[in-house]
């Protein structure tokens, strides 16, 4: 699969991140009525990226040479601003087992191996992606089903363990949530970042427990996703405040607890998250508050980073609202890493964990 | 060790009794409580299993002299004990006056199954008898005591042929002594049978001649002893497999032991127990002279003195029937210094044994699986003595044991000899050939052009990481930092620029100077062991604190095999000690003898460590075969190469 990304025709910069670019569009402030009239008109999407991916589906399509593309599948997620990227492109590559056609196991795995490199390749800034995506083929894969001399007994096997990975990928907001509420007192105060839809799970299960307890959102610029969770909260009567990003400080003594989500899991127990999680674990560690991440354990990837600049680029264009200079530089990386020293526990839906444990997890999986 | 630290006392975990309890009838002369670590507050109570730590002993009618000197307080004992019969400093049990007494000071590990009852028993006893008639002795002995270290023997016989008879029938006077309860905690019922049997022996002997041998229980290790003929392992507790693989040999009065024996870790031998030091040496085959002036804190560690060893050995090359030529080889590159590097050691052995397997021939009326077990074993008793082993070798020869006794019993020997040399050769290309390229293959992904990378010492696993990373055309500057007395630094320094690298070498003493430019700092190791602590060449410990301190992410590079589920706290319970002397020269600047005739001196001791222990927290990751893992998960790896076989 060598098509070369699309991405890089419609991007500014090769490492602009389609994949926080289609979040911003997701969850800057926008209506929901809105979204439903644009997933209503799917075929008219004006945005240029559709008829890339296109072309990308059709490449996809004659490779696989049968007709059915995993592209195709994924880009559902486009649509449904609901559904985890990572857990749309599982369900992509199961059905890509359902439909294939090909009768021997290495067919298929090599089929397999395609279909999931296609997916990476498609953003590859995208850490849960990546990371759903290779587990997802150890998972599937790690099964002595596959010595089995009977083909379809195999690839049934094969399908059912990629449709119970699809199950629980996709349930394991709810478990989370569930997970989570012992730890949400009566007059508690939640700071939060970003916008995360698991942490709006949590919340949401909170409130419904009738759990009383206010949020601090932080404005999350330049995506100013903080807005739209306000907005979210706000609907569930959450008593909501809206801080900018340069006053968490201030706000810490008043805080009880961080909630953060998380876009990758890495080996050392850190996350990688949007631009802001790491100050706001280096204040919440100074003044002793606990900083709790929800994280499905898709998201678990086999990096290990050292320092802030050992990730893989991911930018995002800011607007400032004023034209600059152009001598001027600006630092346009979208997200951050949070080394584990910082995080209290790491909310799973493989139960309540230490950051040391995601390594273990890995490791176990991996061997 | 620390005299305020109160010794753990270990009991018998299948008898426990807690309370206050009426104290064993002494008349009989049972197994003299020959537990390890029972604070030798004179209580030397023999009686073995029966005391709870937790337990105050009631007040002893004791015989009068001990009684008179170890008030019973048992909370520290050793201070107490000490205190009160020594007229020297109560430095613990280093106090010389115990040092002197025949017993050894054994109580401060825990694990070091020696007779330490009746030692103290015999210490107790002597001491008592210090202040009423012996201060000029004991004064004497002091001062024989820096002399040589040899000389302390033949003080123990000075004291009286009392003594050792005392320590013959020690166990049983001890017994005699009636209320001691106190400690207790047997630590092995094997140990109790063992010293049991050695005290009937010594008892015999002892009668015939005033050997200064204070058989006292053995322990566990001298079962080693005397079944291989050859000194007793120092090696750390994984040896637990090859004991009970060798004591299997042993009649059947083993027997029981052995199920002991699997259950509790088998303990390294404790230098600083005259006793065995004594029995040790009888049967080394090695002959060598024990350091003169060693420090305190490191009494426990075995010491000798550098380059008596080796022409010794060297004359002996033709008379060492049982040591295969290729194993005595290795043992003198080891003793000379050769060989270094836990890499380079543990596949010298390794081939060394695969040669003496290959001229292996099984004796007749002998089980191939056993007897070569026992040949293994005396191979390796020969290459501790040359140097004590690093833990890559013995989890290597914990490998090696295990495929042995894997070995299907219907395979005709030359099968099964070739079927152990593949396993060995599938060993070194699998754990450490390939490890090695695959710890490359992922430390490459961390260095990025324009990094300045700092390392230790020499490591064979950076050597290869900065070599390759260099081939890949990555440009970066490397700063070696380098420490007496080894200079290991110079090697590698020569060997990078050789290939055209640009380095900066500097001592340890300017680590913390040159750290701020420094953006990754790559350390190899000999060990990483189960909490995440490293343990590394002396000075590594440092380098990580300092870059730890400067935020720069120290990355550990280490193969897999070489983990071990040990823990260990601090640097000081295991170690090995180098030559003091080269501490005191300085190589090429003759001028430079400040430290000439160190030795007469009393109050000066050269220490001069090999290894140190790195806390998890200042490592950042560490970098095996299995990938790059943070130091939380060395655990997980040790449970999966045991759960699934991974040893091959």
């Amino acid at each position: 699969m060598a098509t070369e990304i699309p991405q890089s025709r419609q991007n500014l910069d090769p490492q602009i991140s389609l994949y926080y670019q289609t979040r911003a569009a997701h969850h800057a402030v926008v209506t929901n009525d809105w979204l439903a009239q644009a997933q209503a008109a799917v075929g008219h999407h004006p945005e240029d990226a559709v008829s890339e991916n296109s072309s990308l589906k059709s490449a996809g399509g004659e490779e696989s040479g049968n007709g059915f593309s995993v592209v195709n599948e994924f880009n559902n997620w486009r649509k449904q601003p609901d559904l985890a990227e990572a857990v749309a492109a599982i369900r992509a590559l199961a059905s890509v087992i359902r439909s294939s056609q090909a009768t021997t196991m290495m067919e298929l795995e090599i089929e397999l191996k395609k279909a999931s490199d296609s997916l990476k390749s498609w953003d590859t800034t995208s850490i849960s992606l990546t990371a759903g995506c290779d587990l997802f083929m150890r998972y599937v894969t790690r099964t002595s089903a596959l010595e089995y001399e009977d083909f379809n007994s195999a690839k049934s096997r094969l399908l059912e363990r990629a449709e119970r990975f699809g199950e629980i990928s996709y349930k394991a907001r709810k478990i989370i949530a569930m997970l989570s509420q012992d730890f949400i007192f009566d007059g508690c105060t939640i700071l939060v970042h970003g916008f995360s839809r698991v942490v709006l799970e949590v919340l949401r299960t909170a409130a419904q427990n009738r759990k009383l307890f206010r949020v601090f959102c932080t404005e999350g610029r330049p995506d100013r996703t903080g807005l739209r969770l306000s907005n979210e909260l706000a609907k569930l009567d959450v008593p909501v405040k809206l801080l900018i990003d340069s006053a968490v400080a201030y706000s810490m003594d008043e805080v009880d607890m961080v909630f953060v989500g998380a876009d990758g899991v890495v080996e050392s127990g850190g996350i990688i998250n949007m631009m802001g999680t790491y100050q706001i674990a280096l204040v919440a560690k100074s003044m002793n508050k606990p900083v709790y991440v929800a994280a499905e354990s898709y998201k678990f990837a086999r990096l290990y980073p050292l320092d802030q600049k050992d990730m893989v680029p991911a930018l995002h264009p800011i607007d400032f609202g004023v034209p600059l200079p152009s001598k001027v530089e600006v630092e346009m990386s979208a997200r951050d890493y949070t080394p584990p020293q910082y995080l209290t526990l790491l909310f799973t839906d493989l139960g309540i964990l230490s950051p040391s444990v995601v390594s273990d997890e890995l490791i176990q999986l991996y061997l | 060790m620390d005299p305020r630290r109160v010794p753990r006392t270990v009991s018998d975990p299948k008898v426990r009794q807690v309370g206050f309890f009426a104290p064993p009838d002494r008349t009989q002369s049972g197994p003299p409580a020959p537990t390890s670590s029972s604070p030798p507050v004179s209580e030397i109570s023999p009686s073995g299993n029966s005391l709870s730590p937790v337990m105050i002993p009631p007040p002893r009618n004791l015989s009068s002299d001990i009684s008179r000197h170890f008030p019973p307080a048992p909370i520290s004992p050793l201070r107490g004990g000490r205190g009160a019969a020594d007229s020297s400093i109560p430095v613990g049990s280093y106090n010389p006056s115990e040092f002197i007494s025949p017993t050894a000071t054994a109580d401060f590990s825990e694990d070091a199954v020696s007779p330490g009852w009746s030692r103290k028993g015999n210490s107790a006893k002597f001491a008592s008898s210090l202040p009423t008639g012996g201060i000029g002795m004991a004064a004497v002995k002091q001062n024989n005591v820096p002399a040589s270290g040899l000389a302390t023997v033949s003080t123990v016989r000075m004291p009286k042929a009392v003594t050792e008879k005392g320590g013959a029938t020690g166990e049983v006077q001890m017994e005699q002594q009636p209320g001691d309860s106190k400690i207790s905690k047997e630590k092995t019922t094997k140990a109790e049978r063992r010293a049991l049997q050695e005290a009937q022996r010594a008892a015999k002997a002892a009668a015939k001649s005033g050997g200064s041998k204070t058989q006292a229980a053995a322990s566990g290790v001298n079962s080693i002893n005397a079944n291989t003929g050859k000194v007793p392992k120092v090696t750390p507790s994984k040896k637990d497999s090859s004991s009970v693989a060798a004591s299997e040999k042993r009649g059947g009065d083993r027997q029981p032991d052995k199920d002991r024996k699997k259950d509790v870790p088998h303990p390294r031998m404790q230098f600083d127990d005259e006793n065995r030091v004594e029995k040790a040496k009888r049967r080394s085959v090695v002959k060598q002279t024990e350091a003169r002036s060693r420090v305190e804190l490191f009494r426990h560690l075995p010491q000798y003195e550098h380059g008596t060893r080796l022409p010794d050995l060297e004359s002996r090359f033709f008379q060492l029937d049982p040591i295969h030529p290729a194993v005595y080889k290795v043992g003198v590159r080891y003793l000379a210094g050769d060989i270094s590097g836990g890499n380079a050691r543990c596949i010298a052995m390794l081939q060394a044994f695969q040669e003496s397997i290959r001229d292996y021939s099984t004796p007749p009326e002998k089980s191939l699986i056993r007897d070569l077990t026992t040949k293994i074993n005396s191979y390796v008793s020969f290459l501790i003595e040359c140097r004590p082993l690093s833990i890559s070798m013995g989890n290597a020869i914990r490998f090696l044991k295990t495929r042995i006794n894997k070995l299907a019993l219907n395979l005709s020997e030359s099968e099964a000899k070739a079927s152990i040399l593949l396993d060995i050769d599938r060993f070194i290309n699998e754990k450490i050939i390939l490890a090695d390229k695959v710890i490359v293959k992922h430390a490459v992904t961390k260095i990025r052009d324009g990094d300045v990378l700092l390392t230790y010492g020499s490591s064979s696993a950076v050597e290869m990481i900065l070599l390759h990373a260099h081939e890949l055309g990555k440009q970066f500057r490397v700063v070696i930092v380098d420490s007496r007395p080894k200079l290991e630094g110079q090697m590698l320094l020569r060997r990078l620029v050789g290939q055209g690298i640009s380095c900066t070498y500097t001592h340890l003493n300017a680590v913390s100077y040159v750290m701020h430019e420094v953006t990754r700092v790559l350390l190899g190791a000999s060990s990483v062991l189960s909490n995440g602590t490293v343990y590394s060449r002396v000075g590594t410990a440092s380098v990580a604190m300092v870059a730890h301190q400067f935020r720069v992410p120290v990355l550990i590079c280490c193969e897999a095999y070489k983990f071990h589920e040990r823990v260990q706290l601090d640097s000081i319970c295991s170690n090995e000690l180098g030559d003091p002397d080269a501490i005191a020269r300085v190589s090429g600047r003759t001028e430079i003898n400040y430290l000439e005739g160190w030795t007469n001196s009393e109050n000066l001791q050269l220490l001069n460590l090999i290894y140190d222990a790195t806390p998890s927290d200042y490592v950042s990751m560490i970098i095996t075969d299995y990938g790059m893992i943070p130091p939380t998960s060395v655990p997980v790896i040790v449970r999966e190469y045991q759960r699934e076989h991974l040893w091959i």
